[in-house]
């Protein structure tokens, strides 16, 4: 086995008197891919800040390694339209950062055009490109993204994800992260853990895909004619999960989410 | 009379020097606020200068440092909004300091020029006050730049990153704290907070980066100054309204002249 990283260990937070997580259990590995997926409001993002150390677990604990580097990505970037920043900038704020590697972890992010633009003018795609090199200027051995394809369109999804498995067999470095679409991920994840309040489900994400506590949130794979389209994206990288389209099945209603 | 505008000017142009590129930073992570709150309590702090007998500078720094203190700690606890926190709290200390000074029978204090400003009233240790301060804001602003200015980009990341952001946002807090007691005695307590935050927004017209915006409105501040006391001197008008006007009248100018294009 892999080196571990991190651990969260029977994590539980209460918020006052409402139990957001109990009982979360999930192991980090150096190289391997773990995706969280879950409802809104399921306590994704806490389950990250808590591995960050910007939230307090009200029991439980985090283990965390020697080694353990952390280059994190937050879910939005806002930056007060009053302060100028330039892309270059923005990346040397970085602690400890080695103003050399700025420009070439911007091209292999895929921007390395945009070194002198301002922060504010960035599309979607390149706000999350930029956070993700900013991460990755941290010399991280372990990426812990919040939905790193958030206000991306969904080609953009897939160039995204790709770009995060590339970086992940270059570095050989763990990477931690939520996505609301387990089918757009599966190809480049290693685990899927389904959370929601609790742990539903983990495993490999054809193992969650087929698990019934899954389904129950998610609704039924290959039942919905958009997610048809992208579920032969993966299918031939990952040979278990040929058999995924079963037609004839009713669109549920826990599909909602998928309408963003 | 020559002595007297010298000071005055010298003065002026310390706090203006310190409090453009504070400003900024009010600003940026939008204290403004904040910053009238701590000016409206610099009152009760003359105040209780006069009624403790001492030193009225240093009842003021103290006054507001404590009064930092204790925002940040009600932040925390989030009991209430921050505004409406902010909003109770200025109000009430202005109230307060204002009864105060009406129980100082055997003192006549000018309170027009606290409220107002008297840059005329500049004397020798005021300047001591008002270079030691800012000497001392200023060094520290220029040693902790980055962590100042990674914590105001995204507090999240800049602790995941190892920066110290609770010290960091204290830091900033007691600065503005500082330059608000030191800036008192010029502008007054209503208008304090209109020499940091409009030459940083005058400023921001004119900037591309983060320093260079600290820099022109520390510019800005001193042109204002100046502008501010040769007004007063030709036409007789008061000293702090004078400098705030002239920062307005800079802030419209830089705003209504057609944009030189940037290179992007």
């Amino acid at each position: 086995m892999s080196t571990r990283l991190a651990e969260l260990k029977d994590i539980g937070i209460r918020f006052g008197e409402r139990q957001l997580l109990s009982n979360i259990n999930i192991t980090l590995h150096q190289g391997e891919i773990v995706t969280l997926i879950g409802p809104n409001g399921s306590g994704k993002s806490t389950l990250i800040r808590t591995l960050l150390d910007l939230q307090q677990p009200s029991s439980g604990k985090v283990v965390r390694h020697d080694t353990l580097r952390i280059g994190y990505m937050p879910q939005k970037l806002h930056i007060d339209p009053t302060l100028p920043l330039t892309v270059k900038h923005f990346l040397g704020l970085v602690r400890g950062v080695n103003k050399k590697q700025i420009a070439p972890t911007l091209a292999k992010v895929g921007i390395p055009h945009l070194e002198n633009s301002q922060v504010h003018v960035l599309s979607g795609g390149e706000t999350q490109r930029l956070l993700l090199a900013r991460a990755l200027l941290n010399q991280p051995n372990l990426l812990v993204l919040d939905e790193p394809v958030q206000g991306v369109d969904v080609n953009g999804q897939i160039e995204l994800y790709n770009l995060i498995a590339a970086i992940r067999d270059e570095l050989n470095c763990g990477v931690f992260m939520i996505s609301h679409d387990l089918h757009l991920v599966m190809a480049q994840t290693d685990t899927v853990v389904c959370v929601n309040q609790h742990v539903c489900c983990s495993g490999s994400p054809q193992h969650v895909k087929d698990h019934p506590a899954y389904q129950a949130l998610f609704g039924v794979p290959g039942a919905d004619a958009s997610l048809a389209i992208y579920s032969h994206q993966h299918d031939h990288v990952h040979d278990d999960s040929g058999e995924v389209v079963e037609e004839g099945h009713v669109h549920s209603k826990h599909c909602q989410h998928h309408s963003h | 009379m020559l002595e007297l505008l010298m000071r005055a000017l010298l003065g002026g142009l310390g706090v203006a020097a310190v409090a453009g590129p504070l400003g900024a930073f009010v600003v940026w992570r939008r204290m403004a606020y904040f910053g009238d709150t701590l000016a409206h309590s610099a009152l009760l702090g003359v105040a209780l200068g006069f009624l403790l007998d001492i030193n009225l500078n240093l009842a003021i720094v103290v006054l507001c440092v404590g009064l930092a203190l204790v925002l940040v700690t009600l932040q925390k606890k989030q009991i209430i909004a921050t505004d409406t926190l902010l909003g109770i709290l200025a109000h009430s200390a202005l109230s307060l300091g204002l009864v105060a000074v009406s129980f100082l029978d055997n003192i006549r204090i000018d309170l027009m020029a606290y409220l107002f400003g008297d840059l005329l009233a500049i004397g020798q240790t005021d300047l001591y006050w008002i270079y030691g301060g800012g000497l001392v804001v200023m060094a520290l602003l220029v040693a902790f730049w980055r962590p100042l200015l990674a914590m105001t980009v995204n507090e999240e990341l800049a602790k995941v990153e190892g920066y110290p952001v609770e010290a960091i946002r204290l830091l900033l807090m007691l600065l503005v704290a500082v330059v608000i007691a030191v800036a008192m005695k010029i502008v007054g307590v209503l208008l304090i907070t209109s020499l940091m935050i409009i030459p940083a927004a005058t400023s921001r017209k004119l900037s591309q980066t983060p320093v260079q915006m600290a820099t022109f409105a520390g510019i800005l501040g001193c042109l204002s100054v100046c502008g501010g006391l040769w007004a007063s001197y030709h036409w007789d008008t008061p000293t702090g309204p004078s400098v705030v006007v002239c920062a307005a009248l800079l802030f419209l100018i830089a705003y209504t002249l057609p944009t030189r294009k940037m290179a992007q």
